[in-house]
């Protein structure tokens, strides 16, 4: 394991706010990529 | 039982209805085991690259948006590469799940080249100083995405469902250009993006931990890619 503890980790040595915005982004767009099919599928065969 | 790659081979001839309805009704299961399979690599990737991969001597510990970075910017090559094909397929061929495929792959695409400029952004900020740069590389994936929202736009915008198909495919294949550029362009002119860490015959420049987690991370986007394809695929299929 490469952290000693959990606030370092977050911390990311001091580049947190990047780290953590650029892995958001992506885990967002994987989450709202299918969800807005399936929206697309249950309006529009309604 | 016919295999799936027979109804995507190159030599497939012109329509086959059956190839739709089998890709239709059957691939539930394949659907489910696709996603699966991305999950299960992205955990593994993500364990591997975030909590045991060493920092980077030079970059510290922003250089582990490597792990989604390098995965969405090859995703919208590939993606992109394989839209080419079918159009070529589907001009020179008359391959009937050309268009569809190009489509249903199209928005998988467009959102891996968004993903993949704005991870660049938030790496180059800290790295560079800067989120852009009107760079070989960079401008050249910009080009890519634009490419993408071309034939998107393309696609919905004509009325005529056999043009807006050929328009689509040429589209596509001048576009196809652009590919290498953007592969080649740190090698061919002066960058600030870094050259390539992963090569083909060549030790890689990063830990074997962190290219291990780079390379599981790969195959979770492609793997969510090829789930996102084929359910856009049924989608577009059961509101046509």
């Amino acid at each position: 394991m490469h952290w000693h503890s959990l606030t370092e980790f977050i911390a990311m040595g001091g580049r947190g706010a990047y780290v953590w915005s650029a892995f958001g982004i992506v885990a967002l767009a994987f989450v709202l990529e299918p969800l807005i099919l399936f929206w697309r599928r249950r309006n529009d065969t309604r | 039982m016919k295999t799936f790659a027979a109804h995507f081979s190159l030599s497939a001839p012109a329509a086959n209805p059956e190839a739709w309805s089998e890709l239709i009704t059957r691939p539930r299961l394949c659907i489910q085991g696709l996603a699966l399979l991305s999950v299960v690599c992205g955990l593994a990737g993500l364990v591997l690259g975030l909590l045991f991969a060493p920092a980077s001597a030079q970059m510290g510990e922003t250089y582990r948006i490597v792990l989604v970075h390098v995965p969405a910017s090859w995703l919208s090559m590939l993606l992109y590469l394989i839209m080419a094909v079918c159009a070529a397929d589907g001009l020179l061929r008359h391959n009937s799940l050309a268009a569809p495929m190009a489509r249903a792959m199209a928005p998988t695409g467009a959102l891996m080249a968004v993903l993949s400029l704005g991870t660049g952004a938030l790496w180059g900020l800290p790295t560079w100083g800067t989120w852009w740069v009107w760079d070989a590389r960079l401008t050249s994936m910009l080009i890519l995405l634009f490419f993408y929202i071309a034939f998107i736009v393309l696609s919905h915008a004509i009325m005529d469902r056999q043009g807006a198909e050929r328009v689509g495919f040429l589209l596509l294949l001048v576009g196809v250009i652009n590919i290498p550029i953007v592969h080649f362009s740190v090698h061919w002119w002066n960058s600030l993006h870094q050259g390539a860490s992963i090569s083909l015959g060549k030790p890689a420049l990063m830990s074997p931990l962190m290219l291990w987690g780079v390379l599981l991370m790969v195959l979770c986007f492609t793997f969510y890619a090829a789930t996102m394809t084929l359910l856009r695929l049924r989608t577009n299929h059961a509101l046509a």
